[in-house]
C-alpha cells in the first residue's frame, strides 16, 4: 500500500485499452417528474445523491430532511420475464432501479444558546457496510450526523396468546381468566416492508455548518468536517469524536480560508483529503500525528500570473472532491472547472476542464445574484475513465479524463438529454476544453457566449452521482431524480 | 409438564408479554425468562420456549442484549448440561446480529456453555457452530466466531483441532478489516489453548500476518497481542520471534501504534526477561519518551514509574531520568501533567540520595508548572514523596504552589485543591497548617462559586476530624460563628451549612453550648431562605442533642418557624416537627 507507485510521477493510463468510443448518453429513468406548471415545494429539492458500494442502492436525501432509496430492479428478476424478451434487442443491459422506502431523516431545530434554527436539510449521505442483509447509512444536515439501517422487516401477526382478551372460547381459557395450561404465542409473518430504523446520532461535535462525511476504509471510523475542522469518530461511539484538523486562527480576522470538503482515501485507511476555499486541496497522514495541521502533500493550480481578477479567489474555491475508485486520483470542482489530479504529482492538475467558459464574461451578473458561490458537485466513473459534473439550466457535462480522450457531452436533465445540443454549440468546445489550459478558452469563448443568453441561472444541477461499475448516471434538477446510461 | 405450584396466571402473562409492543414489557419478561422456563418445566423450555426464543434475533438491541444475558446462565432450566446444546441456536444467531454489545454478550454466554459441556457434545454441536459462524456470510457472524475458538478448540480431535486452526488462519486474512480486529484480540486467547508445537508454527505466522496488516486498527490490537504471546513462548522463542515485532511496532509510521507500544512495553518486558529489557526494550522505550508525537509521550510519560520498576536503579538513572527531565519541560501541557501524576513513584525507586539529586529539582519545576493540573498532580501525590525527602525540604516551594493553585482563576482548580487539604494537612501537621493554610480554608467558605464554598464546608468537617474539636473550637469554630453575621445572605447561610457538617464532630456539647444559640438567633432572619434552612439544620440536629434540649430550644423554635408568613419555611418546620414526634414515638 505504500510501495513504489509513488515514485513513477509520469502519468501513464493504467492499461492501452482505455480509448473506448465515446459513450452514447440516453435517458434511462426519472423518479418525482415535474408536471407542467407545476411548483416546486423548497423542501423537495434534491440535496444529497449516493450510489452503495455495489450499486444496487441509491440514497437521495432533499431539504425537508427525508432520505429516499431507490433498489436495483434489473438484476434482480433476470431470469426469462417478459420484459427480458422484449429487451433482448439491446446488447447491454442498462441498470434499473425502482423506488425502495423513504425516511424522515432531519427534523427542523432550534439551537437555543445561539438562536439559530438548524435546517433539516440533508447535506451529505454515505452508505456504510452492508450487514445481515440491512443497509446501513449515515446522512448528516448542518450539524447532526444520524446512523441508519433500513432492513425489510417481516409484518408479524401475533396469535394464540395466552391472555385473549376477547375471551374466545376453545383458545384454552376457562371462565375466570385463567389459562389451563401455558401457550407460548404463536408467531406468523407474512410480507415484509423495508423499515429504516436510526440507530444512532452523532451530535454536538461541529460549531460550523458540516459539508462533508466520509467512511474510512477500516469500516469503523469516519470523519465529518466543517467550515473549520474536522473530526474523527467510531461508528459505534456517539458521543465523542476527535478533533484531527483544525484551521481556526486564532483571531477570526484572521480568517482566510475555509474547508469546503473532505474525502478518506478509498483503500489506504490513513490517508484523507480536504479542499479549501482558495483552491487548494491538502492530503494529510493520519499517521503523522494525532492533530493533523500540517499536511502531507498540497496541490494547488501555479499561479497564473497577471490574470487576477476580483472573482480570482471566488471562483477558485472548491465545492467538491471526489477520489477515484483506486485512490490514486482525485478529481476536484471548482466554480469553472473540473480538475484532475494524481496525488503523486503536486506541481499541478493533471488535466482541467472547461465546465462553462462562456460564463466567463457574466461573473459580476453572477456575483451580484449570489450564484457564484453555488456549489457543484462532480462524480467520476467507476472505471476512472470519465467524470461528470452539473452546470446551469439543467446541463451537466462528461468528460473523458484519460489521458489523450477527447470526449465530452453536455447534457440536460430532462427526458430528453440531447434537447439542447444542436441550438447550443457545445461540440466546437469539445477540442477547447480538452486541450484546456491552453488556447482553448479563445476558441470556445464567441461561440458558446452566444447560447449563454438562454440560461437560466434559477435552474442549476448541483448534485449528481455515478453509478460504481455501470455507465450511470443519477442526477437531481430540483427535485427530481433523472437517471442517464450508456 | 406445567409445575403447579406457581399460579398460572402471571407466568401466562409474562410469555404473552414476550411478543407485546411495549418494549418495556418484553424486556421484563426476557428479563424473568428463569421464571417461565421454571413453570414451563424442563422438556417444555427446550421444546418450545428455546425453539421460539430461536426466532426472535430481529428485536430491539436492549431485548436482545437481555436475552443473550440471559441464554449464558440457562443450563439448570433446560435439564442440565446433557441438554445444553439446545441453548447453542438461539446464541448462534445473536452471534449475527450487527449490534456489537450483543454480540458480544453472546458470544460471552456462548462460550460460558461450552467451557461446561462435554466433550463429546462440544464435538458434537460447539464445534460445528464455530465452523459454521467462521464461514458465515456476513462479517458480524464471522467477528462472533473469533471469540470462540479457544472454547471449541479444548478436546477437539487432531482433525478437527487443524481445521480450526486452519479456520482461525483464514479469519485472520479476511476481506473483512472488522474480522482482522476480532481475529487479532482474540489470537492471545486462541493461542493459550493451542498446543506449542503448532503455536510456534502456526499461531505465530498468523501473528506476523496481523503485524504487517495494512490497517493501522488491526496493527494496534496485534500490539495488545504481544505481551501475551510472550508468556507462551519459550523464552527464547520470544526473544526472537516477539522482540523484535516489538522493535519494529515502536517506529512504526503511524502514531497510534507507537502509542499502544508505549501503553503496553513495561508488560512486553516481562515477557523478555530482564536482559533483553536492557539491551533491546530500554531504547525504544527512550525513542517512546522523546517521541514527535505528543500522544505517545504522553503514553509513555505516564508508564516511566512502572518501567523503572522493571529496571535497576542505575539503569533508570542512566537512561531513563534524562527523558524525564526533557519530558518535565515539554512543550506539552498534557505530557507534563502526565509526567506529574506518577513521577512521585519513581522516589522510592531511585533511593533518597538521587531522588535528592535528581527528581527534586524536577518536582520543584512541575509544581511552579503555569498549568495548574500539572501543580495538581504533584501536590495529590504528595503522601509520597514526603515518604521520601521529608516535608521540611518541600515546604518553601509547597506553599506558594498551593496559595496560587487556592485562588485559580478556574473553580475546578480551586475545588481539586480544597480537596487534598485534608491530605496535606495530615502530612505538614498542625504547625505547618495553621501558619499558612487556615485562613485559606476560610477564604473559600466565601467563594464566588457555590461549589467552591460547599466543598470549603465539608473541608472544615474533615480538619475538624483530622484535628480534633479541641484544634476546631480555636480555630474555626469562631470564624465560622462571625459569618451568621455577614450581611451577604449567602454567606449567612454557608455558615449554618457548616454548622451542620460541624455538628456530628463537634458533639453535643459544643452544638448545645455553641452552636445553637446562634442558629436560634438565624431563625429569625429576614431572608426566609435562612429560616428554612434553619428549620433543616435543627432537624438535623435532633438526634445529636439530649431530648431535654429538643424539648426546651428547639422545638419552641421550630414551632415559631411553622407560623412564619413563608409557605417554605412553614413546610421545613412542619416536617422537622414531625421528625421530632417521630423520634419521640421510636424512643418510646
Amino acid at each position: 500500500m505504500n510501495g513504489g507507485d509513488d515514485e513513477d510521477v509520469v502519468v501513464v493510463a493504467a492499461s492501452s485499452g482505455d480509448q473506448s468510443p465515446p459513450l452514447q448518453w440516453r435517458f434511462s429513468q426519472v423518479f418525482g417528474e415535474r408536471s407542467a406548471g407545476e411548483e416546486v415545494q423548497p423542501v423537495d429539492m434534491i440535496s444529497a445523491i449516493e450510489f452503495d458500494h455495489s450499486g444496487d442502492h441509491l440514497a437521495t436525501g432533499d431539504r425537508g430532511g427525508r432520505v429516499v432509496l431507490f433498489e436495483r430492479s434489473d438484476a434482480k428478476h433476470s431470469s426469462g420475464g417478459r420484459r427480458d424478451l422484449e429487451e433482448t434487442d439491446y446488447s447491454v443491459r442498462h441498470p434499473e432501479f425502482c423506488y425502495k422506502t423513504e425516511f424522515q431523516s432531519h427534523d427542523p431545530a432550534f439551537d437555543y444558546l445561539k438562536s439559530l434554527e438548524i435546517e433539516e436539510k440533508i447535506n451529505k449521505i454515505r452508505w456504510c457496510q452492508t450487514a445481515n442483509g440491512a443497509l446501513f447509512l449515515l446522512s448528516t444536515n448542518d450539524k447532526t450526523i444520524k446512523y441508519w439501517k433500513v432492513q425489510d422487516k417481516k409484518i408479524k401477526k401475533i396469535c394464540d396468546i395466552n391472555a385473549d382478551p376477547s375471551g374466545a372460547v376453545g383458545n384454552g381459557i376457562v371462565a375466570n381468566g385463567v389459562p389451563e395450561a401455558l401457550r407460548l404465542p404463536v408467531v406468523t409473518s407474512h410480507e415484509s416492508s423495508p423499515v429504516a430504523k436510526c440507530r444512532r446520532v452523532y451530535p454536538h461535535a461541529h460549531d460550523y455548518h458540516i459539508n462533508s462525511i466520509s467512511i474510512n476504509s477500516d469500516g469503523e471510523t469516519f470523519i465529518s468536517a466543517d467550515d473549520l475542522r474536522i473530526n474523527l469518530w467510531n461508528l459505534e461511539i456517539s458521543n465523542q469524536s476527535f478533533n484531527i484538523v483544525d484551521v481556526k486562527p486564532e483571531k477570526m480576522e484572521d480568517l482566510s480560508e475555509v474547508i469546503t470538503a473532505a474525502e478518506f482515501h478509498p483503500t489506504h485507511c490513513n490517508m484523507l483529503a480536504y479542499s479549501s476555499s482558495k483552491g487548494s486541496i491538502r492530503l494529510i497522514d493520519l499517521r503523522q500525528s494525532a492533530l493533523c495541521d500540517s499536511h502531507s502533500k498540497l496541490f494547488e493550480e501555479p499561479d497564473a500570473a497577471g490574470s487576477k481578477s476580483f472573482f480570482t479567489e471566488i471562483i477558485a474555491s472548491v465545492s467538491d472532491i471526489k477520489f477515484a475508485k483506486e485512490g490514486r486520483y482525485l478529481l476536484s470542482r471548482d466554480y469553472m472547472t473540473l480538475k484532475l489530479w494524481d496525488i503523486n504529482m503536486d506541481s499541478g492538475p493533471v488535466s482541467t476542464f472547461q465546465v462553462h467558459e462562456y460564463l466567463k464574461p457574466k461573473l459580476c451578473d453572477l456575483y451580484e445574484n449570489d450564484s457564484i458561490f453555488d456549489k457543484f458537485e462532480c462524480c467520476i466513473s467507476g472505471n476512472g475513465l470519465r467524470a461528470a459534473t452539473g452546470s446551469y439550466s439543467n446541463l451537466f457535462r462528461v468528460f473523458g479524463v484519460s489521458p489523450g480522450s477527447t470526449e465530452t457531452a453536455t447534457l440536460e436533465a430532462s427526458r430528453n438529454p440531447m434537447r439542447r445540443h444542436v441550438p447550443v454549440p457545445s461540440r466546437p468546445s469539445k477540442l477547447g476544453s480538452i486541450l484546456g489550459r491552453a488556447g482553448g478558452s479563445e476558441s470556445t469563448a464567441g461561440v458558446d457566449g452566444n447560447s449563454s443568453n438562454a440560461l437560466d441561472y434559477t435552474t442549476k444541477l448541483l448534485h449528481l452521482a455515478w453509478h460504481p461499475n455501470e455507465n450511470l448516471i443519477a442526477c437531481a434538477a430540483g427535485n427530481s431524480l433523472y437517471m442517464y446510461c450508456a | 409438564m406445567a409445575m403447579v405450584d406457581e399460579p398460572l396466571y402471571p407466568i401466562a402473562l409474562l410469555i404473552d408479554e414476550l411478543k407485546n409492543d411495549d418494549i418495556q414489557l418484553r424486556l421484563n419478561s426476557i428479563r424473568r425468562l428463569s421464571t417461565i422456563a421454571r413453570a414451563l418445566g424442563e422438556e417444555r423450555t427446550r421444546k418450545e420456549l428455546i425453539p421460539f426464543l430461536s426466532e426472535n434475533s430481529d428485536d430491539d438491541d436492549e431485548v436482545l442484549l437481555a436475552m443473550a444475558e440471559e441464554l449464558g446462565v440457562f443450563i439448570p432450566f433446560v435439564g442440565g448440561i446433557e441438554h445444553a446444546h439446545v441453548l447453542l441456536p438461539p446464541l448462534e444467531s445473536l452471534c449475527t446480529v450487527e449490534e456489537t454489545s450483543v454480540r458480544e454478550k453472546a458470544v460471552d454466554s456462548l462460550c460460558k456453555i461450552g467451557s461446561q459441556m462435554k466433550e463429546s457434545d462440544l464435538v458434537d454441536s460447539f464445534v460445528p457452530l464455530v465452523k459454521r459462524l467462521a464461514a458465515g456470510e456476513w462479517f458480524a457472524a464471522r467477528v462472533s466466531a473469533c471469540g470462540l475458538f479457544h472454547v471449541a478448540y479444548q478436546g477437539c480431535t487432531d482433525v478437527l483441532k487443524t481445521e480450526l486452526r486452519s479456520s482461525y488462519g483464514q479469519l485472520c486474512q479476511d476481506d473483512m478489516p472488522m474480522v482482522r480486529r476480532a481475529a487479532a484480540s482474540n489470537l492471545g486467547k486462541f493461542a493459550t489453548t493451542v498446543e506449542s508445537t503448532f503455536l510456534n508454527a502456526e499461531i505465530m505466522t498468523m501473528f506476523d500476518g496481523l503485524t504487517k496488516d495494512e490497517q493501522d486498527s488491526v496493527r494496534l490490537l496485534a500490539v495488545e497481542g504481544c505481551a501475551a504471546l510472550g508468556k507462551l513462548l519459550e523464552p527464547q522463542e520470544c526473544v526472537a520471534r516477539i522482540l523484535p515485532v516489538i522493535v519494529n511496532f515502536s517506529q512504526d509510521k503511524s502514531w497510534r501504534v507507537r502509542y499502544m507500544v508505549a501503553n503496553q512495553l513495561y508488560e512486553l518486558c516481562e515477557a523478555v526477561g530482564p536482559d533483553c529489557t536492557k539491551t533491546d526494550l530500554v531504547p525504544a522505550y527512550v525513542r517512546l519518551l522523546r517521541d514527535n508525537e505528543a500522544e505517545v509521550r504522553i503514553a509513555a510519560a505516564g508508564k516511566v514509574t512502572k518501567f523503572c520498576q522493571l529496571l535497576n536503579p542505575e539503569l533508570a538513572i542512566q537512561h531513563i531520568l534524562p527523558c524525564v527531565k526533557e519530558l518535565s519541560s515539554d512543550s506539552s501541557q498534557h505530557v507534563r501533567s502526565a509526567l506529574a501524576s506518577v513521577i512521585m513513584g519513581m522516589a522510592p525507586i531511585l533511593g533518597k540520595d538521587s531522588t535528592i539529586e535528581h527528581l527534586l529539582p524536577i518536582f520543584l519545576s512541575l509544581l511552579k508548572d503555569e498549568f495548574p493540573d500539572v501543580r495538581l498532580n504533584i501536590i495529590s501525590k504528595l503522601d509520597q514523596v514526603n515518604q521520601v525527602i521529608g516535608i521540611d525540604l518541600l515546604s518553601q516551594s509547597l506553599l506558594p504552589a498551593i496559595v496560587e493553585l487556592a485562588e485559580d482563576r478556574h473553580w475546578r482548580v480551586r475545588l481539586a485543591i480544597i480537596e487534598y487539604v485534608p491530605l496535606l494537612a495530615s502530612q505538614l501537621g498542625i504547625g505547618f497548617f495553621d501558619d499558612k493554610l487556615g485562613a485559606l480554608c476560610m477564604q473559600w467558605m466565601q467563594d464566588k462559586v457555590y461549589s467552591i464554598r460547599e466543598a470549603a464546608a465539608n473541608n472544615l468537617k474533615r480538619l475538624a476530624e483530622e484535628f480534633g474539636s479541641e484544634w476546631a473550637m480555636q480555630h474555626i469554630v469562631p470564624q465560622v460563628l462571625d459569618m451568621v453575621n455577614n450581611p451577604h445572605y449567602l454567606h449567612r447561610m454557608m455558615a449554618l451549612r457548616a454548622i451542620s457538617l460541624m455538628a456530628p464532630v463537634m458533639g453535643s456539647e459544643i452544638t448545645c453550648s455553641k452552636f445553637l444559640p446562634v442558629v436560634v438567633e438565624a431563625s429569625k432572619d429576614r431572608v426566609p431562605n435562612i429560616k428554612f434552612n434553619v428549620a433543616k439544620l435543627l432537624q438535623s440536629l435532633i438526634p445529636i442533642v439530649d431530648q431535654s434540649v429538643v424539648d426546651k430550644t428547639i422545638r419552641q423554635c421550630l414551632v415559631d418557624l411553622s407560623e412564619d408568613p413563608d409557605v417554605d419555611v412553614r413546610y421545613f418546620a412542619n416536617q422537622a416537627l414531625r421528625s421530632i414526634d417521630a423520634a419521640a414515638v421510636a424512643q418510646s
